[in-house]
């Protein structure tokens, strides 16, 4: 198959109702006056002219909740908890969720492999679409560089003029692409449209960040102390929103749970969340990380500095969900901005 | 960065969070709230085949409670069997504390990089160990005594609140008597009784005491955070650079495996790339110990 085909409007919810033969569809869907990714019984479900999700999709290869192992305590045994994963289509990824899925597959295909994540992530096909305005002042997708899709994804869609361009980016995209006789060739012409595309949103997409991000790592790498931080730690209310709806956030916790039989249970795994105030205190009641202004820059830290130390990527997408759900309204670009404004004054003395 | 994904790829990788089955085969009563454990792999292959470095740790499940992290209180060099010691201090270590010999637990491990026991041949080795922190020491302690000629001499401080907290009574005796090795106990001011042969004062004042060379040495240290800050304040005035100093951190962890977020100190993972590191490592680190 080529690498760019195309598909009609008219035709495109045709196709979006033959996904069901491939599994579980779950895309965009409206709910009161924002989003959710949820399962999608047919097309008429499906919105796609929104802004993120109020949690990203990563509840699907990620759940908020997954069983390791079942065990029963006499006779003392433990076996597999999950032997069957079901194929999915993922549908309708912003690029920002896309460059958290990429982020989120470092660190579990990172030695040890996690089976868990790899079984659900390896059943899932993931179908993009392009964003081709910027959906609020929240974002910071230009700076991070993720307003274009950078990857991650088996097909891409990208409207144009009455019509879905689609990158085509591995097997499993071809897959569903395939036996349908509405997904026609790009011609040169639609190319040269996608890329003129392209283009524009060069001019409509503005980066959020004052400075390139290479400055904004060497912010990050000399204002551990600074008084922007005191400031997000004092207005933190210490709810963990903002690492429950980021799409890299993957720290969790493990508990096991017993039925009523006192015999039989299971082990979860479930998000955790680094403000939360016990997420580094031991048993002896020693916390490592006390206090919300240190629990707020290690959340900044675990974007902006450590994962490029550790796997050399951002792991901020851009996608703005911490500052819109924030309730003290900390707002993740203006952090760096004031952080980098604040390195900048004492370069030259101020 | 792309990447092409096959449909229903290959095989399920191994459940990396699946533990084995082992046996407690005895409990002996270190002090009043810390016990040591000795287990045996259900399995007769991994009991041969499960070898681990001193340093490293293993994650200890009771079924229906929880999962918790404890260093490898055994020598590698003694086969067949693992021991832990374990303080009773939350959920977890109270059900492991209700354990009775013959019960049957979850192990999964060794994790971490455990202490560089290569790098430590030929020198002199200070370890200065507090409380229960005595335990990962006792590891690398015994694999010295059992590898003798591989190390050069062996200083031994070791500390805690009262005499009835100290652990491995038994085999402090058997240290002292070992040729080469130089133990000396101290217990913190008013801990003592009347028949104590020992020191009577906090850790670092006894190492001072001691007074242990820096040539060609390299101390080895774990004890509650207090201590190890006024240890490492007393090491700097005897002239030890940071790289000789080797410590086990403690934090907050629960895969083992790198994963799950909880044990991070800036980039660094305790679990993974530690727990064992040296003062200069931990010097560049971006958060406080």
């Amino acid at each position: 198959m080529e690498r760019y085909v195309k598909i009609s409007k008219k035709d495109f919810y045709k196709w979006v109702d033959s996904l069901k033969k491939h599994g579980k569809v779950y895309a965009p869907k409206r709910k009161e006056n924002t989003h959710v990714f949820r399962p999608i019984k047919d097309s008429s479900e499906l919105d796609l002219n929104y802004i993120s999700t109020i949690l990203p999709p990563k509840k699907y290869y990620f759940p908020q909740k997954e069983s390791l192992l079942k065990f029963s305590i006499k006779p003392f045994e433990t076996a597999k908890a999950i032997q069957k994963f079901e194929e999915f289509v993922l549908f309708g990824v912003h690029t920002c969720d896309l460059a958290g899925i990429q982020c989120m597959d470092v660190v579990f295909r990172e030695d040890p492999l996690d089976p868990n994540y790899i079984n659900r992530k390896d059943r899932m096909t993931t179908v993009g679409i392009e964003c081709l305005k910027p959906c609020d002042k929240h974002a910071s997708c230009v700076s991070m560089g993720n307003h274009v899709p950078r990857g991650g994804y088996d097909i891409m869609l990208t409207e144009i003029k009455g019509s879905y361009i689609i990158h085509l980016n591995s097997q499993k995209g071809e897959d569903i692409l395939q036996g349908h006789s509405y997904i026609k060739k790009c011609t040169q012409a639609d190319r040269n449209l996608l890329d003129s595309l392209r283009k524009n949103k060069e001019r409509v997409f503005k980066e959020e960040f004052i400075g390139q991000l290479t400055e904004v790592y060497t912010v990050f790498s000399k204002l551990s102390e600074s008084g922007v931080w005191d400031d997000v730690g004092k207005r933190c209310v210490g709810c963990g929103n903002c690492t429950t709806v980021c799409p890299t956030c993957y720290c969790f916790d493990v508990k096991d749970e017993l039925d009523l039989n006192l015999n039989d249970g299971l082990r979860y795994r479930w998000w955790n969340s680094c403000q939360m105030d016990d997420f580094a205190r031991v048993a002896g009641g020693e916390d490592f990380r006390p206090g919300r202004v240190s629990r707020q820059r290690h959340r900044y830290y675990r974007k902006f500095k450590y994962p490029i130390d550790k796997f050399n990527r951002y792991f901020c997408t851009g996608c703005g969900r911490c500052s819109r759900t924030c309730m003290a309204k900390i707002n993740l670009t203006e952090t760096v901005n004031d952080l980098i404004k604040e390195h900048r004054n004492v370069s030259i003395g101020i | 960065m792309t990447e092409v994904l096959k449909p229903g790829s290959s095989e399920p990788p191994e459940n990396i969070y699946l533990p084995h089955l082992a046996a407690i085969k005895e409990i002996r009563e270190e002090t009043q709230d810390i016990k040591t454990f000795k287990l045996v792999f259900q399995d007769e292959e991994l009991r041969k085949s499960f070898t681990y470095k001193p340093g490293q740790f293993i994650e200890f499940s009771i079924f229906g409670v929880g999962e918790s992290p404890f260093c490898l209180a055994s020598s590698p060099t003694r086969e067949g069997y693992i021991e832990c010691s374990i303080k009773k201090m939350g959920k977890v270590t109270q059900a492991i504390h209700d354990l009775e010999e013959g019960d049957i637990v979850g192990i999964r491990g060794p994790y971490g990089n455990g202490f560089p026991v290569e790098e430590m041949k030929g020198k002199n080795l200070i370890f200065v160990g507090g409380g229960i922190g005595l335990a990962p020491l006792r590891s690398l302690i015994w694999n010295v005594i059992d590898r003798r000629d591989d190390f050069k001499d062996v200083i031994i401080v070791y500390g805690s609140r009262s005499i009835a907290d100290l652990v491995y009574k038994d085999e402090l005796k058997q240290w002292q008597n070992t040729p080469g090795v130089k133990l000396t106990l101290t217990v913190d001011p008013g801990g003592e009784a009347e028949d104590w042969k020992g020191e009577i004062g906090f850790v670092p004042t006894i190492l001072e005491k001691v007074n242990p060379s820096p040539g060609n040495s390299l101390v080895i240290t774990c004890g509650p955070p207090i201590m190890i800050k006024f240890v490492l304040v007393t090491l700097n005035k005897m002239n030890f650079s940071s790289q000789q100093i080797i410590t086990t951190l403690e934090r907050k962890m629960t895969c083992g495996l790198g994963k799950c977020g909880r044990c991070n100190i800036g980039s660094v993972y305790v679990c993974k790339d530690g727990p064992v590191f040296t003062y200069a490592q931990i010097e560049q680190f971006q958060e406080e110990i």
